[in-house]
């Protein structure tokens, strides 16, 4: 049977090429692996082999020839002892180009809509007479994980200074005490290896919390959050999961300076695939972190030195898990809303108690979950104030501050009475000097300031 | 001196203490970086029936001639981006992958990985519909050549980011320590791989925690263009592992029973608790780096060279032969492979594209 050789794709971008030099000529025997041609891309020279045996029957595109499209047939070979050198004239050398091929391909998936999320869930109703104790977040972090280790054995958590030391912030306190070596693992300094080693540990079916100990030091294991977590369920067609959490203190701590203050918040939402937790009060913390132990995906959980030691009530629940995905209104009001997540909770209550002694009702919204965005929560809270202000410890260029305005902006434009106004940090690397420290930081000021503005007062 | 508790910690009862001390503690004076390499060197060949020399054979013949066909489709733009072949370096995939135990040990590798899968028996067609970018293919259309995954052959990947493998291989290795499991994880990864800062981040950790992982360096001689001499400072990888304290082993990757025998001996070490071992298969990659590389970084004499004096393929072959195969045996086996091939070929032809909802599909697991 007599085989087309069609010039070939020697790149992913590569439409046509010059057949510079033929190595064979018509009659000659070929194995597999030997060099037929050579073709001129716009890259580079590559060498055109043959992958079967036969004799070379007809050239049909001569060397020299320039712009030979893609899959134009160049020449023919016979297989075994067949002779094709009469036969091969009857193969026009027309293109048959990839480009056509695609041409044909299904509608292109404009025109499909992404799943709409079932029912939403929201948080359980806490049974009447519960027991409401003030525990701290740091607190509240370390039953999380106690609560989920004595639950299911496959959970276990790494880090550095976890054991030992009882963690660096004291966040993992008595854990080894409890769950032994086997199951509370101190690393060695080296986040990369580390991050690579709990990414794989949940590959292989084990539910690995991961403790930066701050994230600005997870820079140094992005890689492996963002390339191995976040994309292997989709690349795998959903053979290969990675329940794996990522947690720590995230955002500016006090006097550290640039290297160690910095919000990554709206860095790891960017990313498919990645589920992007950050919570502020001891409820939420105790409550996310138990579902993001038991979730199936890949978590990003970002905690805050600052808040660590505050007390805040929590119900005593034999088993306090939120659902991840929800906002929840912290406090009511009808006048304007003000959305924030992690620290930047505290400054819009507080903000919140200054602008009613003025006689103005702002909604506070806790995103607590950041990817994936709770827009109905959101735009629901818009419909009823027709005034939204965002206040965010961390940067504003493309920020989750940015993306809640261009939320309103597509979904909610006939609700708003006033442009969405952002309260974020100063555009700067974060200082050392106590004052420029302070100048550069949200605080309850600027958030009132931005929330009368938007009300026109 | 009290040891970190990380490392009492990770270490199961079942450990071998004996063993232990021979390989992670510093101040053992006897501590023996070659006694593998030494055992090896007693006896390289193994002792292959005519049955599993036959088999191994097979098993690299079939890799050779998917990877040629794919080698076509590419070049007819059936298939897409970036496709990296295997073809030269089947003994080391097929020769390994013969002594793990199924069901059992856990493997990881790079972009380079047809071939592997191939070793593991996953089915031919479904690579290749992948590689086509199909709904049969195994990762439906959405992984490509660098990223397919067969949990159900233990086989974790396929993976696009240079020496990203070797970490997730010490994690899969915790898994089986953690869980008691008996089983160790083989990660591969090219000489390339080997200077990434995250590799040595993982021989320190794997030594330390004494992981059950095999470090396979499929040493094919060039990162891209760049050969070893130009990249390495330490051209002998094998030797990579002596500041870990993980004895290495020095392996001629184009023959499959001195590849096998070599595994047999790191699989037993590792697991009888010794720790992490790490093996330097010396192969050679027939074709450039990827397809869109003209490979002009080396002369097309020394490819011929390697083709001719060691295709571990045809050195199989005429093994095969020495031991009275009749030829005709062989091109037979020849011959189904080629249908066989053929059949992958044309089933990732003819198989639909992926529907487009399949674009939202496996973003995440749940629901939130």
């Amino acid at each position: 049977m007599a085989i087309e050789l069609k010039m070939p794709a020697l790149s992913p971008t590569m439409e046509e090429g010059t057949l510079s030099k033929w190595l064979v000529k018509e009659g000659d025997e070929v194995q597999a692996g030997d060099i037929l041609a050579e073709i001129e891309t716009d890259k580079a020279t590559m060498e055109f082999e043959s992958i079967d045996e036969g004799q070379v029957g007809k050239i049909l595109v001569p060397e020299g020839t320039e712009n030979v499209k893609v899959g134009t047939v160049i020449a023919v070979i016979g297989g075994d002892g067949e002779d094709v050198s009469s036969s091969g004239g009857e193969a026009e050398a027309k293109p048959e180009s990839a480009q056509m091929e695609k041409s044909e391909s299904p509608e292109p998936a404009k025109t499909v809509e992404p799943p709409k999320a079932e029912a939403r869930a929201s948080d359980p109703d806490i049974p009447e007479g519960t027991n409401m104790v003030p525990v701290t977040v740091r607190e509240a972090l370390r039953d999380a994980m106690a609560e989920e280790m004595r639950r299911d054995e496959r959970v276990f958590v790494m880090g550095e200074e976890v054991a030992e030391y009882q963690g660096a912030y004291k966040v993992t306190q008595g854990l080894l005490e409890e769950f032994g070596p086997r199951r509370v693992i101190d690393t060695p300094i080296t986040e990369y290896g580390f991050a690579g080693i709990g990414t794989g540990a949940a590959m292989g079916g084990l539910r690995p919390v991961v403790e930066f100990m701050t994230f600005n030091f997870a820079m140094q294991a992005m890689d492996h959050l963002i390339n191995s977590a976040a994309k292997t369920n989709y690349m795998s067609g959903g053979q290969m999961r990675c329940p794996v959490v990522f947690r720590g203190p995230n955002g500016a701590a006090s006097r550290v300076a640039a290297q160690h203050s910095q919000n990554y918040a709206s860095w790891f939402s960017h990313v498919p695939g990645l589920i992007v937790i950050a919570p502020y009060d001891s409820s939420d913390a105790k409550g996310l972190l138990k579902a993001a132990i038991r979730c199936e995906d890949p978590v990003i959980f970002l905690e805050n030195e600052l808040v660590y030691g505050r007390s805040f009530e929590l119900a005593q629940l034999d088993d306090h898990v939120l659902p991840i995905g929800k906002a929840r209104i912290v406090r009511e009001g009808s006048d304007v809303t003000i959305v924030s997540y992690s620290i930047g909770v505290g400054f819009a209550l507080e903000a919140a108690e200054a602008l009613a002694e003025e006689g103005i009702e702002a909604e506070v919204i806790d995103l607590r979950t950041l990817r994936p965005l709770d827009k109905e929560t959101v735009l629901e809270s818009l419909a009823k104030t027709n005034r939204l202000v965002i206040a965010e410890e961390g940067w504003p260029q493309c920020s989750i501050a940015s993306e809640i305005q261009g939320i309103c902006m597509e979904d909610g434009f006939d609700y708003l009475d006033a442009p969405v106004l952002r309260v974020c940090n100063e555009d700067v690397p974060l200082p050392y000097a106590a004052n420029l420290e302070k100048l550069a930081l949200i605080d309850s000021p600027r958030i009132v300031e931005a929330a009368k503005k938007v009300c026109y007062r | 001196m009290a040891k970190p508790a990380a490392r009492r910690g990770t270490s199961s009862s079942k450990t071998n203490r004996k063993s232990k001390a021979a390989t992670s503690d510093s101040s053992d004076e006897n501590f023996e970086l070659r006694s593998l390499q030494d055992e090896y060197s007693e006896k390289k060949r193994f002792d292959a029936s005519d049955d599993e020399l036959l088999e191994l054979y097979e098993r690299m013949l079939l890799i050779r001639r998917f990877e040629e066909r794919a080698g076509q489709l590419y070049g007819l733009g059936l298939i897409g981006g970036f496709c990296h072949l295997y073809i030269g370096q089947e003994a080391v995939a097929v020769g390994i992958q013969s002594a793990l135990e199924g069901g059992k040990d856990s493997v990881i590798t790079g972009y380079r990985d047809h071939g592997h899968m191939l070793a593991y028996g996953i089915d031919p067609k479904i690579i290749m519909a992948e590689l086509t970018g199909r709904q049969a293919g195994i990762s439906h259309g959405k992984g490509g050549s660098m990223h397919m995954f067969s949990t159900e052959h233990a086989f974790y990947g396929g993976h696009g980011i240079v020496g990203a493998q070797v970490p997730l291989g010490a994690g899969l290795a915790f898994a089986h320590k953690y869980r008691e499991d008996g089983g160790i994880c083989v990660a591969y990864f090219g000489d390339g791989a080997a200077n990434q800062g995250q590799v040595y981040e993982t021989f320190n950790m794997a030594s330390l925690w004494n992981l059950p992982i095999v470090f396979v360096i499929e040493n094919n001689q060039y990162a891209m263009g760049t050969s070893v001499k130009r990249s390495s400072a330490e051209t002998h990888f094998y030797r990579r592992g002596t500041a870990f304290r993980i004895p290495g082993m020095d392996v001629n990757g184009m023959d499959v029973l001195e590849v096998r025998q070599a595994t047999e001996i790191a699989i037993k070490h590792v697991r009888d608790g010794g720790g992490p071992v790490l093996m330097e298969l010396n192969t050679y990659r027939y074709r450039g780096h990827s397809m869109s590389d003209p490979a002009k970084y080396r002369t097309r004499e020394e490819v011929q060279d390697v083709r001719e004096k060691r295709d571990p393929i045809e050195h199989a072959k005429a093994l095969l032969i020495e031991r009275g195969i009749s030829e005709d045996k062989l091109k037979d086996i020849d011959k189904d492979i080629r249908a066989k091939v053929s059949e992958a070929a044309d089933f990732a032809e003819s198989s639909p594209e992926p529907e487009a909802s399949e674009l939202y599909t496996d973003v995440l697991v749940g629901n939130y």
